[in-house]
């Protein structure tokens, strides 16, 4: 389809910037692009008749990651 | 005048308006389930969620990197990036490290021992609450079921409001049949009675006057009968019985 409503993975990479350029960066679009993001990834893992560790543990190792990214000044002295 | 054409117009613009719509307390003036998408039924939920490898990678990057890579080129990447991290030393290793390996580990044998039983438990709860709202459904479509039976059943007695009619028609011939025949006695009584007094009062005045004339005949022949008739009689009687003494016909027959 067109490039302004394609999603990121259908995006090739030469056309990167003109996508982005595309993108909604106001709050409310931020803000409705970060609840696209968290509903596709709760109806995908959580959202199940029978999910596994596999919906918060990969919840879990992210944060651990952003944990670990702030506070590498003070680990690494 | 004015007012009269303004009065006229109104429903024809009143109509042109989409109808409203009550919602509870709210009126609301915006038509309802207009598209095609509406909330419900809702579509059922997955059976399971999407395939993540080892609990932290989902299989869309194993096959992402496939085509190029094969079946090692995750792997190699990992363990590539990892001792990249260990030796520039973006990962540190400290005291975090080891509570960490000990946490993950307690981890891993909890959900490798425990995983199924808390799965069949929860599995379990869910079937008890889908039953119980599937026993809500069915017993709401078994109540309406119910309902439209009863429903077809009064539909079918009302078919039988023309017998009931019919019944209370005859009835009302009846009733009107019998006050008819009442009254035409009644009239048939009065009439007998009328005649009947006009015949009593002939047999009367006849039986009356018959009397009277009797009377009245009786007394002017007996005012009539003068004395030397009445000696004439005598004498004649006294004759015929002396001769009567030797000839007893004539005093048989007397």
């Amino acid at each position: 389809g067109p490039l302004s409503e394609r999603r990121l993975m259908d995006v090739r990479l030469g056309e990167l910037p003109v996508w982005l350029a595309t993108r909604n960066f106001s709050p409310q679009g931020l803000l409705g692009g970060l609840q696209k993001a968290w509903s596709s990834y709760y109806d995908k893992y959580i959202n199940v008749k029978r999910g596994g560790p596999a919906g918060i543990s990969m919840l879990l190792a992210g944060y651990c990651l952003l944990s670990y990214g702030w506070n590498y000044q003070h680990i690494s002295k | 005048m004015l007012s009269r054409l303004v009065l006229r117009a109104a429903p024809a613009a009143l109509r042109s308006l989409p109808p409203p719509v009550a919602v509870g307390v709210l009126h609301t003036t915006r038509p309802l389930h207009t598209t095609q998408q509406s909330l419900a039924p809702l579509p059922p939920l997955p059976e399971k969620g999407g395939e993540v490898r080892y609990g932290l990678i989902p299989e869309e990057f194993f096959q992402f990197l496939y085509p190029k890579t094969g079946v090692t080129g995750p792997y190699m990447l990992g363990t590539g990036l990892l001792l990249y991290f260990l030796s520039k030393e973006i990962y540190v290793i400290n005291h975090e490290t080891v509570a960490a390996a000990c946490i993950l580990s307690v981890f891993i044998y909890g959900v490798k021992k425990y995983g199924s039983d808390v799965a069949a438990f929860a599995d379990k709860l869910n079937e008890e609450k889908v039953a119980k709202a599937l026993d809500v459904k069915n017993e709401a479509i078994k109540g309406l079921e119910t309902a439209i039976e009863q429903e077809k059943k009064e539909q079918w007695r009302v078919e039988g409001r023309s017998y009931l009619f019919d019944a209370k028609r005859n009835n009302i011939a009846m009733l009107l049949e019998t006050n008819y025949r009442e009254r035409l006695l009644m009239v048939y009584n009065e009439v007998k009675k009328r005649l009947d007094y006009q015949v009593a009062m002939q047999n009367l005045k006849r039986q009356k006057e018959q009397d009277h004339m009797i009377q009245w005949v009786e007394k002017n022949v007996v005012q009539s009968i003068t004395p030397q008739q009445v000696l004439a009689f005598l004498s004649l009687l006294y004759v015929l019985v002396y001769t009567n003494i030797c000839c007893p016909v004539i005093l048989a027959r007397c």
